[in-house]
């Protein structure tokens, strides 16, 4: 008898084991199974890639310009130099330039052989000028019948000192100029400028206009 | 054969891995306006040669002043007015905030250098200048001045304070009050005269102006007083105008 119990009991034991052993098992299996189903309803976002990168600006100028200056008195000389701008607007600009020339000597000088109104480092023509400038024109050049150039024809004047014949002298210029850019970011100039100062070298005080022409290539950064 | 081949592919490999690094990333939008008009140059006298329509995604290449330079999604590359990218949007559908100065950014400065030229006691000046705003209102100025005469010219490098009243306006009037230094050469065709250095001080009032993007507008008037060697103290008035920069 009592072994029939103990045997019903075992039995009874292993059965709860087994049973309990089977509802993990099921419970792990089902876990599974709920990880493998598809979810009802599935997000469908996709991701932009949004670029932040910065935008270049290209409000500056800066280049080089040779040509010729007819300094009052002293001959047309050759003149070298450089201009920075910084444009406003698609209209204004501002522009920085220096340039240099050395001057011939007077007719006076050349006759009477001798007399020498300036030294050698008085001769030298140097300036410098703070203008503003505005791009009256700007449209486009036609060269031939395919290729276009974007140009401005702009007025400009300002103010600055000249250093010559010994003295710093203020100076007014006025000018026009035609920009020509075959790049986005180079630029063909061609400008004319007057150059007025007061000069009293001759023993007489005069307004001397110095007319300017010169080439230049800019950069824009 | 084959080896030549395989050369050729990996150069063609090489050229299209660096081709891609080297490429520059710009700056993505989405055309709102019903249709923007490309240029072929950065203002208002260049044709319009494309046109790219509401909807389109546009490269922003570089900007010159208001316009900028932008690609179409067809690669047409020209020239568009501020204007008509001011309702673009990211690609995530938010708008886009076209980059730009206002009238904030100018009241927020912290850097500004300027031109301005005048008469100085009845002789030409130029003089140009460096500021930085310690506070909103108050700002420490550094000019260098050429003044040029006819009887003489003169170099000045002064240190200022300024108080600006109401640094939000777009129209704002200041008060200055500084110190320096004055050095005159007389002009060569004098004769018996000496050059000369010495200091001064001075008081002015002035107006700046806000015009549009970095450009800002200054006019002032000064009273100077030069601590001369002579018996007499020399007192000299002072206008100027000009343009500054603020950064």
């Amino acid at each position: 008898m009592e072994s029939r119990v103990l045997v019903l009991l075992l039995v009874q034991a292993t059965a709860l084991l087994s049973l309990t052993g089977c509802a993990r098992d099921r419970l792990v299996k089902s876990d599974g199974a709920d990880a493998e189903q598809p979810p009802v309803i599935e997000p469908n976002v996709e991701r932009r890639e949004i670029k932040t990168a910065k935008i270049d600006t290209e409000d500056f100028e800066v280049g080089v310009f040779a040509g010729q200056i007819s300094v009052e008195d002293f001959g047309v000389n050759t003149l070298v130099g450089a201009q920075f701008a910084y444009h406003i607007t698609e209209g204004f600009f501002v522009e920085l330039a220096a340039g240099r020339a050395n001057t011939e000597p007077t007719s006076f000088e050349r006759l009477s052989g001798a007399a020498q109104l300036l030294t050698d480092s008085e001769r030298e023509y140097s300036y410098y000028n703070v203008s503003l400038g505005y791009n009256l024109f700007p449209g486009q050049a036609f060269i031939g019948k395919k290729r276009a150039l974007n140009t401005e024809l702009y007025v400009i004047g300002g103010v600055g000192k000249t250093n010559f014949a010994g003295d710093n002298r203020f100076t007014v210029n006025m000018g026009l100029g035609l920009r020509m850019m075959p790049l986005d970011w180079l630029a063909v100039h061609a400008d004319l400028r007057d150059q007025v100062f007061d000069i009293d070298l001759l023993g007489q005080q005069k307004t001397a206009h110095n007319l300017e022409a010169h080439l230049g290539v800019t950069f824009f950064f | 054969m084959r080896r030549l081949l395989a050369v050729f592919a990996l150069c063609q490999f090489f050229i299209a891995t660096t081709g891609a690094g080297a490429e520059r990333e710009y700056r993505e939008v989405v055309i709102r306006d019903p249709y923007i008009e490309l240029h072929t140059g950065p203002g208002r006298g260049y044709p319009v040669f494309f046109i790219a329509e509401r909807g389109e995604q546009i490269e922003l290449l570089k900007q010159r002043t208001e316009w900028f330079k932008v690609r179409a999604e067809r690669g047409e590359e020209g020239w568009v007015n501020r204007d008509q990218l001011a309702t673009t949007l990211n690609p995530d559908g938010e708008p886009f905030d076209l980059p730009g100065l206002s009238l904030d950014d100018y009241a927020a400065r912290r850097w500004e250098v300027g031109a301005l030229y005048g008469d100085f006691g009845g002789a030409n000046a130029i003089s140009t200048y460096g500021a930085f705003s310690v506070t909103p209102n108050l700002s420490l100025e550094f000019w260098v001045q050429e003044v040029l005469g006819r009887f003489s010219d003169s170099t000045l490098a002064n240190i200022n304070i300024v108080h600006t009243f109401y640094p939000t306006w777009r129209a704002s009037p200041y008060f200055t009050l500084g110190a320096g230094a004055i050095h005159t050469v007389p002009k060569a065709t004098l004769v018996g005269t000496v050059d000369r250095t010495d200091n001064f001080a001075h008081a002015g009032v002035g107006v700046r102006t806000y015009l549009t993007r970095r450009f800002v507008f200054r006019a002032e008037y000064k009273t100077y007083v030069v601590f001369t060697s002579r018996d007499d103290n020399e007192e000299i008035r002072e206008w100027k105008a000009g343009f500054s920069f603020f950064f």
